[in-house]
């Protein structure tokens, strides 16, 4: 299954349409892949997002807020979505692959 | 910092979302406002840097904080967030320094002033059009107009019925924003789309542990309306146990969230509306009579299009401006006007809206003519209109609630499935040719398929 999550740092991006960073990934019963790609936008655009996960054919998109007209966007091209997700998305991803994540998730950090 | 109990009575009580940080930008405490802005509660949100929680358009967010925490300034910014409700609302930030009584400096507070009242309130001033923005010559029309600001006077129980499509959510929305109540949240509610448990702790709300699933606290539809006002759509959906529990609350002015046994104290304003006769399901059984009369206590009635034919060519041009995005607006050309003007409308205004923004969508800015109305209003006669959308000749049974032959529009959410299917027949299952067809933009379609279940 390829992940696309959009991130700000090593976050979870607070906001789809906002976004900058993403990371593509594949994760695969329960495995996380160990390279995942990171793009960088030329400037945030939720449309050039939606364009780039269709183009990925990526199965599912991991983010924080997602505003309705996206949302909905990528629901039609059949791309599921966990929204509203707070937290470190390495974290965040260990629980995707654990079959965990839900929508609207808080996610905290790792004990150090 | 934060931890002074009575701070929750004060924050609740400013008629904006506030947000309380600490110097770190991460969220100490926010108000009800703002936990029904964000749909998070102050459990979740507490310690999370506050820009994860508002979904802000100030970017980089702690750029903003600078002035205000470096040289403790008051600064106020026009912006945007992003609701829970995946909406994104325009609000003005404001944002202070909170010192302590020594002047060292605790953190910061946010208050989001929401910017999409403001025309709201600009109408109320300017008292628009006489009869608060309802666009109508009918004289049930006009009276249901002039009672708005009446109803808005009192904090009664407001009963609205009428047909689907003919406006009852935007007079519920009208008569809260002609209140006082119009600083605290709007609230609706629709008592059919989920199963009763659900529904249950949607509108009470749950304390964490209440029943398996229920990992965080959930304030609830009456928590977070606080002092606004909460609508209850399809009224009539509402399963008879929950009408107990409704009449209850609203008998005792205070409720207890699932698996809680404190008393939260309930000071929203009910709105109901339906498109049933609640008085005849109170005779089969099927709607408590205490309830129903507790909830009557005014009463609004809307009258279906075809009760307002006159209102027609008025409410045409009214959409035509408002999807037109030039100052030239286009027009209907005498053939495309008629066949508006001799449909009956089972959909009401809602339906003539769909049709004028299809028609505009097809005709790109230029005059309107036949061919950019939907296919079913050009099927022939009406007849032939609802056999070839039936596909079987049914027309409707004999629940004709208001007794005024409305019977076939009272199944309006069985045409609507069948011209659904239809459309989406003729275009194989692609979607976006169904909603191009039906007039609808792609999330309208969804939003109806969901709905009726396709």
């Amino acid at each position: 299954m390829k992940v696309l999550i959009a991130v700000s740092r090593d976050d979870i991006a607070p906001r789809f349409d906002l976004t900058v960073e993403v990371v593509i990934i594949d994760v695969d019963d329960g495995v996380v892949f160990p390279e995942p790609r990171e793009l960088l936008l030329s400037e945030p655009s939720g449309d050039e997002l939606c364009a780039l996960a269709v183009n990925e054919a990526v199965d599912l998109v991991v983010c924080g807020g997602i505003d309705e007209v996206h949302y909905e966007y990528l629901m039609w091209k059949k791309i599921t979505l966990i929204d509203g997700v707070v937290g470190p998305y390495r974290e965040a991803l260990k629980l995707l692959a654990d079959g965990l994540l839900a929508p609207n998730a808080i996610v905290r950090a790792a004990a150090q | 910092m934060f931890q002074n109990a009575n701070l929750s009575n004060l924050l609740d009580g400013i008629p904006h979302a506030v947000v309380l940080v600490d110097k770190n930008l991460s969220v100490s405490r926010m108000n009800r406002r703002a936990e029904a802005l964000t749909g998070r509660n102050n459990d979740e949100a507490a310690g999370i840097p506050a820009d994860f929680i508002l979904r802000t358009s100030l970017h980089p967010f702690p750029d903003y904080f600078k002035p205000v925490l470096q040289e403790r300034q008051i600064v106020a910014h026009e912006g945007d967030v992003l609701d829970r409700n995946r909406k994104i609302v325009s609000v003005r930030f404001s944002i202070s320094p909170i010192e302590s009584n020594s002047d060292d400096l605790l953190g910061a507070m946010v208050i989001l002033e929401d910017l999409s009242l403001a025309p709201y309130l600009q109408e109320k001033g300017a008292g628009s059009d006489g009869f608060d923005g309802i666009v109508s010559l009918n004289q049930k029309m006009q009276e249901v107009g002039e009672q708005i600001p009446v109803f808005a006077g009192t904090d009664a129980s407001v009963l609205i019925e009428g047909e689907t499509g003919t406006g009852k959510g935007f007079v519920a929305e009208k008569i809260h924003h002609a209140s006082k109540r119009s600083g605290y949240p709007f609230i609706k509610v629709n008592c059919g789309a989920l199963p009763e448990p659900l529904l249950e702790s949607e509108l009470f709300g749950h304390v964490r542990g209440a029943f398996p699933g229920a990992e965080n606290n959930k304030p609830g539809m009456f928590r977070l309306a606080d002092r606004g006002t909460i609508l209850f759509t399809e009224i009539g959906d509402l399963p008879l146990t929950l009408q107990v529990k409704l009449l209850t609350v609203l008998d005792d002015g205070e409720f207890f969230s699932l698996g809680s046994t404190r008393k939260v104290a309930m000071k929203a304003r009910i709105i109901a509306a339906t498109g049933r006769d609640l008085k005849e399901m109170v005779r089969e059984g099927r709607f408590r009579e205490d309830l129903y009369y507790r909830l009557n206590v005014l009463r609004l009635r809307l009258p279906p299009l075809r009760e307002r034919v006159e209102d027609i060519p008025l409410l045409i041009d009214n959409f035509v401006k408002l999807f037109s995005s030039g100052n030239l607006a286009p027009h209907f050309d005498k053939d495309a006007r008629s066949v508006l003007l001799d449909y009956s409308f089972p959909g009401n205004v809602r339906e003539l809206r769909n049709i004028v923004e299809h028609a505009i969508t097809l005709s790109h800015g230029e005059t309107m003519k036949r061919e950019h109305l939907p296919e079913y209003l050009l099927r022939g006669s009406e007849e032939d209109k609802y056999a070839s959308i039936w596909g079987r000749g049914q027309k409707t049974d004999a629940s004709d609630a208001y007794g005024d032959g409305r019977n076939r529009s009272t199944k309006w959410d069985d045409v609507e499935k069948e011209m659904i299917i239809e459309a989406l027949r003729k275009s194989r299952g692609k979607r976006s040719e169904a909603a191009k067809m039906l007039g609808w933009a792609r999330s309208t379609l969804y939003r109806k398929l969901k709905h009726h279940g396709i």
